[in-house]
């Protein structure tokens, strides 16, 4: 009767999709409820782990985890789940990604024109990696106002980059209107049916004065980018890489499509739809209630993973009377006022960032007395408290990790 | 590291996430933070190069229309209400609630009365008053509706694409074939029957059936699955009086004939809702019409009561009756639904209910079913009838053909009746929705 499974995952960003997984691979019947889209799509596609500490940029993340203070997602699940999650990543991403040969940070270069640490990094943007020393040539396209290759070249000599970076700019093949979506770019490019590679590297060609490596925004494709890449690197004569971009991203969008055939492949079922109340016998949840346009429907489950999101993804609220957690109603701990919740200067220490529910070892919620808010439900990703996902660069890492150990205990639990 | 050192004062070189992500602490701010992802996801921008997208007609134009003294933009009435950037969009902004007011606005106030386009997309909207004149007399509305002079003639001067066959209307509607079955009486019986086989003597077990236009006129097979399978599990049926339940006139920006239907239908289900019926819907733009689009648009009495009593009908069972499990343990022996190539319609996503057949049929012995994909078949109710949006259309639902080519077998099934259609027109496949399919395993 009814809808059940063992395992129910509330929020199908990074977090939630890994912990679907590892359920999954623990032999559970996993069920994923998620409200719209993840975050996964805006994100650079970049996976950190930890990039700045304090402040300073990390060559070796896994060195700095140690000194993490304890309240911190990583030092409570420890180094070998950071480990876990990364290896549930690559398995998902297989070839597509890079930096899996070492523990050490690697430097990529983004449409700003700054270099950005990071563990993992799309095969697209390889060639463009900061610390190698082959000279570049950034390419943006005028209709793309969102990268300016020449000024993102400045900023990188600027930064004083081992290789010599020029910019330039060029009209995408068939001109596209002004504020076309990135998915045109990318759609053109993979359905090539008016030849639009072959074009584009024509124009390249004309500004292109032999660098042995070329940037384009990353708008090279969405299902065939290799492809692309090939055809452009091969009439150009030059590798060819893709440099991050903002919302909405190729590589998240691509990224997510790798998410999404895994979860089917695990045999997830996947609900898109709100999860608004719960029911519980005490302190053991029985089910999520999943909103369907005015309708509600409990999905019943054995093990619940609560994993959507922080402010963002809109799993921690905040309006004046404070900062919750608005599923199961959890504990979230910030000062009583407001005016506490950020400081002004503007690169200061953020206290809201850091909002989040607190959880113990095993990743389960605690009320602000310290007990366990429910038996069966764990947390992971953004919607734990105790990161600063933006300033110390860890943000899929952590969700990585604490999706990985949640679902795996989760999993472990019903079997 | 040099590599990070800042190279101006200006320049922040350390680019952690994108721009003005900072999270939104004041409450009741407007929204939409301009992410984007709405316009990844809207299958019209995606081929159209002229149409601007959901951001734009959602917030940016309704802050504009705030600000000044703009009128709204044309483009609109590209817009298809998939409502696919509703449940794309991360902040919850009431995307499409904005488009069906801009639309009903510009309709309104920029469309001429009487302009051929004003009355092409009345009629349109109005199907069910052609398809009740139409069901009359079906052999001759067939043969006069897809006669060729006259196809030409409606496309030419009145905008109807002479590149689609017009659906045949059924020589017996579904309200015949009820009243011919014995109505609710005769549906009492049955049920009361079923309910002694199944050991349920004692429960009450009442919905209420809201068929809507195309499962009455033109696929009564669909309706008449419905029955069968409530039946089965014991539910007393009744199919009260209604009109159209409004998405093809939202689509056409007609919210006036929309809540002339609406208030017929709240009525006379609504009634129902009081006396503890459940409300069932086997079309999926149905069923979202009474859940969600009426309490957003209209303010009619009961519509609250009847939006959260209303449910599409494998939803239904799945969550009141064991219906995964006596599929699991059935076996289909049609060898014609072998193999199904299964398309979401873009409002069986928008509730949830994307991945619910597949899952179903996942167990079900003699079926295989494989989804063709995410993306929209692109006809959107009456869009693809229109001339001027019937290459857009098919532009759209290209993918979805390829997938269905590449599916072993040449029967299609989908939700929608709209999306059946395409799906038809594109492939030449035999469509079957979900209900039909429980009907084979179980009745
Ligand atoms: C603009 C941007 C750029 C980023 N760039 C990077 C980067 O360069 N490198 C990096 O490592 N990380 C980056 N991140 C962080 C990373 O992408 C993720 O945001 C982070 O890992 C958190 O993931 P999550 O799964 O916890 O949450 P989210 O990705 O926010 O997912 C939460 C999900 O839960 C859903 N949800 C919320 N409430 C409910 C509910 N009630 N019911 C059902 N579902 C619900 C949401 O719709 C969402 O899909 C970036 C993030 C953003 C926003
Ligand atoms: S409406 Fe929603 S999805 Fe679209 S840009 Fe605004 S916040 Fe993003
Ligand atoms: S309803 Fe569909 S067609 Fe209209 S703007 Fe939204 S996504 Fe695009």
């Amino acid at each position: 009767m009814a809808i059940e499974d063992d395992v129910l995952v509330v929020g199908g960003g990074v977090a939630g999709m890994t912990a679907a997984l590892a359920a999954a691979e623990a032999g559970a019947s996993v069920r994923l409820v998620t409200k719209s889209q993840s975050t996964l799509r805006h994100a650079s596609g970049l996976v950190d782990v930890l990039g700045y500490a304090d402040g300073d940029l990390l060559a070796d993340p896994f060195a700095a985890l140690d000194d993490l203070p304890a309240d911190h997602p990583y030092a409570k699940v420890g180094v070998e789940a950071v480990r876990d999650g990364l290896a549930r990543f690559d398995a998902v991403t297989g070839e597509r990604y890079r930096g899996g040969h070492t523990d050490r940070n690697a430097l990529l270069p983004t449409h700003g024109g700054a270099v950005k640490p990071t563990a993992r990094y799309p095969a697209s943007a390889a060639a463009g990696l900061a610390s190698d020393e082959r000279d570049a040539l950034l390419v943006g396209f005028e209709t793309l106002s969102d990268f300016d290759a020449p000024l993102a070249a400045d900023h990188l000599r600027a930064a004083d980059v081992p290789f010599d970076v020029r910019g330039a700019t060029v009209s995408f093949p068939g001109t596209p209107r002004a504020d076309a979506k990135v998915t045109r770019y990318a759609h053109a490019l993979d359905g090539n049916d008016d030849e639009e590679r072959e074009r584009l590297a024509a124009r390249v060609a004309r500004v292109h004065d032999g660098e042995p490596r070329v940037g384009f925004p990353a708008v090279l494709g969405e299902a065939h980018p290799g492809d692309v890449r090939a055809t452009l690197a091969d009439a150009l004569d030059a590798d060819v890489f893709e440099v991050p971009m903002g919302p909405p991203s190729l590589p998240g969008i691509r990224l997510e499509a790798d998410y999404e055939r895994a979860l089917r492949e695990a045999g997830v079922n996947v609900v898109r739809r709100p999860v608004v109340d719960y029911e519980a016998d005490g302190e053991h949840l029985t089910a999520a209630v999943v909103e369907r346009n005015g309708q509600h429907v409990p999905h019943h489950a054995e093990s619940f993973v609560l994993a959507t999101g922080g402010l963002v993804g809109e799993g921690i609220d905040s309006d004046r009377g404070g900062v919750r957690e608005p599923v199961f109603d959890c504990h979230v701990p910030h000062p009583a006022d407001r005016y506490d919740w950020f400081v002004d200067e503007r690169f200061g220490e953020q206290p809201y960032p850091r909002f989040g529910v607190v959880v113990d070892d095993d990743l389960r919620p605690r009320d602000a007395e310290g007990r366990i808010e429910f038996e069966n439900l764990r947390a992971a990703g953004s919607v734990v408290g105790g990161a600063d996902f933006a300033a110390e660069c860890s943000g899929m890492g952590v969700s990585l990790a604490t999706g990985d150990a949640a679902g795996s205990a989760a999993g472990a639990d019903t079997q | 590291m040099s590599d990070a050192e800042s190279p101006s004062d200006e320049f922040e070189p350390i680019e952690v996430f994108p721009d003005d992500e900072t999270p939104d602490l004041r409450p009741g701010a407007d929204d939409c933070y301009k992410c984007s992802t709405c316009d990844t996801n809207c299958p019209v921008a995606e081929v159209d190069d002229d149409f601007p997208g959901p951001k734009f007609q959602g917030p940016e134009q309704w802050r504009l229309k705030r600000k000044e003294d703009t009128s709204v933009d044309d483009s609109i009435s590209k817009c298809s209400n998939c409502m696919r950037c509703d449940s794309a969009c991360p902040s919850d902004v009431p995307l499409s609630q904005m488009h069906n007011t801009a639309r009903a606005e510009y309709v309104d106030e920029e469309l001429s009365k009487t302009s051929l386009t004003y009355w092409r997309n009345r009629v349109l909207a109005n199907y069910r008053t052609s398809a009740f004149l139409a069901s009359k007399v079906p052999r001759v509305a067939n043969a006069a509706m897809n006669f060729g002079p006259a196809r030409w003639a409606m496309d030419r001067l009145f905008g109807i694409t002479s590149e689609r066959e017009f659906p045949a209307f059924a020589t017996e509607t579904f309200r015949e074939w009820w009243e011919r079955e014995g109505g609710a009486d005769g549906s009492r019986e049955r049920a009361r029957a079923a309910r002694e086989r199944r050991g349920e003597e004692g429960e009450e077990k009442k919905v209420a059936y809201f068929h809507g236009c195309y499962a009455n006129y033109n696929t009564p097979a669909v309706g008449k699955a419905m029955v069968r399978v409530f039946e089965h599990f014991g539910y007393e049926l009744v199919v009260p009086k209604q009109r159209c339940s409004g998405t093809p006139m939202f689509a056409n920006g007609m919210l006036d004939d929309a809540e002339r239907h609406a208030k017929v239908n709240v009525s006379s289900m609504g009634d129902l809702v009081e006396q503890g019926y459940d409300a069932i819907a086997s079309c999926t733009s149905c069923s979202m019409a009474l859940r969600q689009e009426y309490p957003e648009l209209f303010d009619i009495d009961g519509i609250e009561d009847l939006a959260e009593n209303t449910w599409e009908a494998l939803e239904y069972l799945r969550v009141q009756e064991d219906l995964s499990g006596e599929l699991s343990a059935a076996t289909v022996e049609d060898e014609n639904i072998a193999e199904l190539a299964y398309h979401a319609p873009c409002h069986a996503r928008n509730q949830g209910l994307d991945g619910q057949a597949l899952e179903l049929f996942a167990d079900l012995a003699g079926v295989d079913a494989e989804d063709v994909g995410d993306s929209c078949s692109g006809i959107s109710g009456t869009y693809g009838w229109k001339s001027e949006k019937y290459d857009t259309s098919m532009k759209i639902g290209d993918e979805m053909f390829e997938h269905m080519e590449d599916v072993e077998g040449e029967v299609g099934m989908t939700e929608c009746p709209t999306c059946a259609m395409q799906m038809e027109h594109g492939t030449g496949y035999e469509i079957k929705h979900p209900l039909e399919i429980v009907e084979s395993a179980l009745v």
